[in-house]
């Protein structure tokens, strides 16, 4: 996950209750597609593309979140890759990794953080 | 070592057996001793050519690489790809690549391989005509294919076979071409080849033999063939698969010696007419022999590194078993095919024209040894009776015997792999033996395939000894006293049977209270659905209260997603009868939403297509018409597909369609460690392909005979007999109880063929426990199965009236937009998904 530091912006995708406990639900960005997750277990949260980079999927977001070896990561739905929620790199294969966000969330919403504006 | 007095080690030629040459000298000597440098003409790091037909699957570059370019970083080996090596200065001991990089070597490893040979007919050089050898070679095959609609594929042999299949597989009618009398010429006899080609042939392939290719005719690009008996054949594409010629110019242009048909001659050692120069793999001519399987390439490549870190090997000769794959027909040679090695070998033969199968085998003059064989339609044999002439076990007083086929069926047995003596080979690809892998089992401790295959490099070549692999483990454990369990993953340290009894016992109704209770960590994509079908066959709620995202997907939004993202919808029709209304419903629905619609291999109707939003309020429509979930999604009953029985058909003995709407319905909706399907037949006929069954009925004139345990997919296996003659009652009795013992104790995603081949005893067992109650729990069975089916209801028809359920189903959480990147393009009428890039017209 990229540090709270090197975010312009915060946007504020949707109530934490709109995301499903431990899984993810979708985020529209502009013309991005932003899968958040709402990690209840670890009592964390994570945002990644929504895209697989196996067969450029927006699918990511329907993915099944887990853990390995204490690293979370989420499986994708179409051919189960699964990516590091933290470094975005593919554990199990040789994808290339996927783009991560900072998550915040304040007052009962949920914050992504982007880089650019 | 000083870097000075390091080996200069350079490889010409970075394919699969140079890059086995690389793999093993590191392996053995670490990158202390030598500096290694590699050549590849091909733009990316050595793949697997042997499954170069699964990129055609699916499989993608790096699905097919044998390292990553990253490795040969790591092992400090300079990898130079797309650069061919043009030049070899023996006298300076350099080679030069054709950019014009020059290196020093105290040895030079040539591994250069072989190219498709292309026979000089007139017209091959047209857009159009392929061969089959390369990545780019299939990349270009298929942007061709867009455009064909008829391929001819020129070579009937082992690798003609399998473009043609690829071909086929893109969609193209295909013909394939031999110079021959018969298919496979080299491995096959004249009778094992007329049952293989009558079994292509039964798959749509055209098969022409005896024909010699003199034009491919066409402006431009192919549009015909012409052949020298005056025959002919329009195609407008054409693959040449007509044999392979080695690599030996760079060897041929720096003087050394090589054959008249080609090829770089070497000696036992693999040695080239210069001692510092090696030839391994396709390139290399040994004892007038040109080897083009990756086995002995792999052999040649172990001998050299031998040799050079000091040890002394041999090569010597090599068996040429093969087994072809992907053409949907099973094919095997192994050993001495054709008998030939031994004077009055005798041959034993079974020809089942009906089945469509032929097996012959070669035994030696006094009958004790298997010398070789083939096998056309079922090499289920394959892997034993390579064993058996390998390493010379004794045959059966009736060597037919081993060729017979499912016999011992009722106890389950068969040879055992863990009885082979120790230097049996089990892995032909990277030569490993039954006592390697036994040491990494027994004295390493590894209890599962994939250490296995990492120690000792087993099954993962053509992984056709994986099964043995599984056996051997099995087996090896069981020798020990030692159960074997089959964990589910990191998070539970225990098998799924296990888990069951946990969860019943303790009544754990979710995923966080097992984790919590006997687990570990935060679960995963493993142990998430095993749990989640163990809930469901527990206590049969609703799958989406509470435990949606512990569901795969599929389960997860009640749909099975396809490409693209949208979604298939398939309403449960039992025991395929619908009425008129309902199929224009159907018809009307997908107009509405605009999806594409199929009758499926399973007697119902698929409307594809629908976007995850549209979903709960198609599945509205269909309730309010009567429909329910099909459990097309779910490891759950799929189909109870019927025949349409004594109603109507003449032969019908029974009401096969009332029987079986009457079990679909009682079954529906019943989650289990993988799907089940079943299938009611009234008569022998058997129009219902109930044998093909996870359970199969058939009418006989006194009753029913249940078969169980029968599939068709990957590995199709026919319904074994569990009784016979029985009436409704009792019949819904024995199912009952199998299907409950099915799901209590079989693996995760087992379907019940390979459960009960895995049980002990067998078929015998499953009656006793079944019929004969052996175990006592026949009552327990019965009422479990009960409570299921009394809590049923159409989950779908939930999700429809729950509204905190039904806003699952969105694209995005934070706007109504659909997914802009789901496209369809009109396909014979209908919509199907746009491949990516793909614009409007207009
Ligand atoms: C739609 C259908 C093909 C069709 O157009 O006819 C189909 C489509 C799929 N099949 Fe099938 N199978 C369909 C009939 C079959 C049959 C024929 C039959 O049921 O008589 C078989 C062989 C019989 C058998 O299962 O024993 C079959 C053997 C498989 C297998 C291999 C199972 C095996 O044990 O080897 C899979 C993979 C799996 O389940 O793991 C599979 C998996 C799939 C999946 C679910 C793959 C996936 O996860 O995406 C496909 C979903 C497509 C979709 O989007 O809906 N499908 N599939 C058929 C739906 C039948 C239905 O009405 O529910
Ligand atoms: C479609 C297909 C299916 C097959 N199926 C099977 C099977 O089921 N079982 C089986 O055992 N075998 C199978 N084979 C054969 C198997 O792939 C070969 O035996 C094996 O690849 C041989 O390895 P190699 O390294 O000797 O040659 P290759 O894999 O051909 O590698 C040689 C490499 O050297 C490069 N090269 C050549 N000259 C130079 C030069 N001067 N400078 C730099 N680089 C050079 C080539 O470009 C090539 O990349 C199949 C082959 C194909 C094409
Ligand atoms: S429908 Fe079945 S056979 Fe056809 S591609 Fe999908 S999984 Fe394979
Ligand atoms: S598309 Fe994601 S794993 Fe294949």
């Amino acid at each position: 996950m990229q540090a709270h530091e090197n975010v312009k912006k915060w946007f504020k995708a949707a109530r934490v209750e709109d995301f499903p406990k431990n899984g993810g639900a979708c985020v529209k960005y502009r013309d991005k597609q932003i899968a958040v997750f709402n990690f209840t277990r670890r009592g964390e949260w994570f945002a990644c593309q929504n895209m697989c980079p196996h067969k450029k999927e927006m699918a990511l977001a329907r993915g099944m979140i887990g853990e390995s070896k204490g690293e979370p990561k989420v499986a994708c739905p179409f051919h189960k890759k699964a990516f590091s929620l933290c470094s975005g790199e593919n554990i199990n294969g040789e994808e290339e990794p996927v783009t991560t966000y900072p998550v915040k969330v304040e007052d009962g919403y949920v914050y992504i953080g982007l880089t650019t504006d | 070592m000083k870097i000075s007095d390091r080996k200069e080690i350079v490889v010409v030629g970075n394919g699969m057996v140079g890059y086995k040459f690389c793999e093993k000298l590191v392996a053995k000597q670490g990158n202390e001793a030598f500096n290694i440098t590699v050549f590849g003409e091909e733009p990316r790091p050595a793949y697997d050519r042997v499954q170069l037909s699964s990129y055609f699957a699916g499989a993608d570059e790096d699905d097919l690489q044998m390292a990553p370019e990253e490795w040969y970083e790591e092992k400090g080996i300079a990898l130079y790809t797309g650069e061919l090596a043009v030049d070899l200065d023996r006298k300076h001991k350099t080679v030069t690549s054709q950019k014009g990089r020059t290196v020093t070597y105290d040895t030079l490893i040539l591994a250069t391989g072989s190219s498709a040979f292309v026979p000089p007919i007139d017209g091959v050089d047209k857009d159009g005509v392929f061969v089959y050898r390369t990545i780019e070679d299939l990349e270009a095959i298929t942007k061709y294919a867009a455009g064909a609609s008829k391929a001819a594929v020129i070579g009937g042999g082992l690798l003609g076979l399998e473009a043609a299949k690829s071909a086929m597989d893109l969609g193209l009618k295909t013909s394939v071409i031999e110079f021959a009398p018969r298919l496979m010429p080299r491995q096959l006899d004249e009778i094992g080849a007329g049952a293989l080609k009558t079994a292509l042939e039964g798959l749509d392939l055209e098969i022409l033999l005896n024909k010699n290719t003199t034009l491919i005719g066409g402006n431009g690009t192919p549009e015909y063939l012409d052949f020298a008996d005056g025959g002919h054949l329009e195609a407008d594409m054409v693959i040449i698969s007509a044999g392979i010629r080695p690599r030996d110019e760079l060897a041929k242009k720096a003087g050394l010696e090589v054959g008249e048909r080609g090829g770089i001659i070497v000696d036992d050692q693999l040695q080239t007419s210069d001692s510092d120069i090696y030839a391994i793999g396709e390139s290399a001519l040994h004892r007038g022999m040109i080897y083009g399987l990756v086995a002995p390439g792999y052999e040649m490549a172990d001998v050299v590194v031998e040799n050079l870190t000091g040890g002394e090997e041999k090569f010597t000769e090599f068996d040429m078993s093969t087994k072809l794959k992907l053409v949907g027909v099973d094919v095997a040679s192994f050993g001495d095919a054709f008998g030939e090695s031994e004077e009055n070998s005798k041959k034993v033969i079974i020809d089942n024209k009906a089945k469509g199968v032929y097996k012959r085998i070669n035994v030696s003059d006094d009958g004790d040894r298997l010398l070789g064989g083939m096998l056309v339609g079922d090499a289920d044999d394959y892997n034993m009776l390579l064993q058996i002439a390998q390493n010379g076990f004794s045959l059966p007083p009736d060597p037919v015997d081993l060729i017979i086929g499912d016999r011992d069926e009722e106890s389950g047995g068969g040879q055992k792999v863990y009885e082979f003596p120790d230097n049996s080979i089990i892995c032909s690809c990277e030569s490993v033996t039954k006592g390697e892998i036994c040491d990494v089992i027994e004295e390493e401790g590894k209890e599962d395939i994939d250490s296995i295959k990492s120690c000792t490099n087993a099954g993962t070549g053509c992984s056709g000894c994986v099964p043995m692999l599984d056996d051997l483990l099995t087996q090896s454990m069981e020798a020990r006293g030692r159960e074997v369990r089959k964990v589910i993953c990191e998070h539970f340290d225990y098998t799924r049977q296990e888990l069951f009894d946990i969860i019943k016992v303790k009544e754990i109704h979710t995923f966080d209270e097992l984790l919590d209770e006997v687990g570990q960590g935060d679960g995963c994509e493993k142990c998430k659905p095993a749990v989640a079908s163990l809930l469901a066959s527990a206590f049969n709620e609703h799958v989406l209260e509470e435990r949606d995202t512990i569901q795969d997907t599929n389960d997860r939004f009640l749909a099975n997603i396809q490409r693209g993202g949208t979604y298939s919808v398939i309403p449960r029709v039992p025991g395929g009868e619908i009425t008129p209304d309902k199929l224009i419903t159907i018809g009307e629905l997908a107009k509405k939403y605009g999806l594409y619609t199929k009758i499926t291999g399973g007697q119902r109707i698929n409307m594809m297509g629908a976007r995850v939003d549209q979903l709960p309020d198609i599945w509205e429509d269909l309730i309010e018409a009567g429909f329910e979930s099909g459990h097309a999604y779910g490891k759950a009953l799929r189909t109870v597909k019927s025949c349409v029985g004594s109603t109507w058909c003449r032969y019908g003995l029974h009401e096969s369609v009332s029987f079986a709407i009457r079990i679909e319905e009682r079954y529906r909706g019943l989650r289990a460690p993988h799907k089940l399907k079943g299938g009611v037949s009234g008569c022998v006929r058997e129009c219902a392909e109930a044998q093909a069954k996870d359970f199969g009925i058939i009418a006989t004139e006194e009753g029913w005979n249940l078969f169980v345990c029968g599939n068709g997919g990957t590995n199709p296996q026919h319904a074994k007999l569990l009784a016979t003659d029985l009436d409704e009652e009792t019949l819904i009795k024995y199912l009952d109880r199998f299907l409950m013992f099915y799901i209590k104790t079989a693996e995760h995603l087992n379907r019940t063929s390979t459960w009960l081949n895995k049980m002990e005893g067998g078929l015998g067992y499953l009656k006793k426990v079944v019929v004969e109650d052996s175990l006592g729990i026949g009552e327990e069975l019965e009422i479990e199965m009960q409570q299921l089916i009394n809590v049923y209801s159409c989950e779908w028809k939930e999700v429809v009236n729950n509204p905190e359920l039904r806003e699952r189903f969105t694209h995005f959480v934070n706007s109504d937009d659909v997914d802009p990147s789901v496209k369809f393009k009109d396909y014979r009428e209908q919509p199907v998904p746009a491949p990516a890039g793909w614009k409007e017209k207009g």
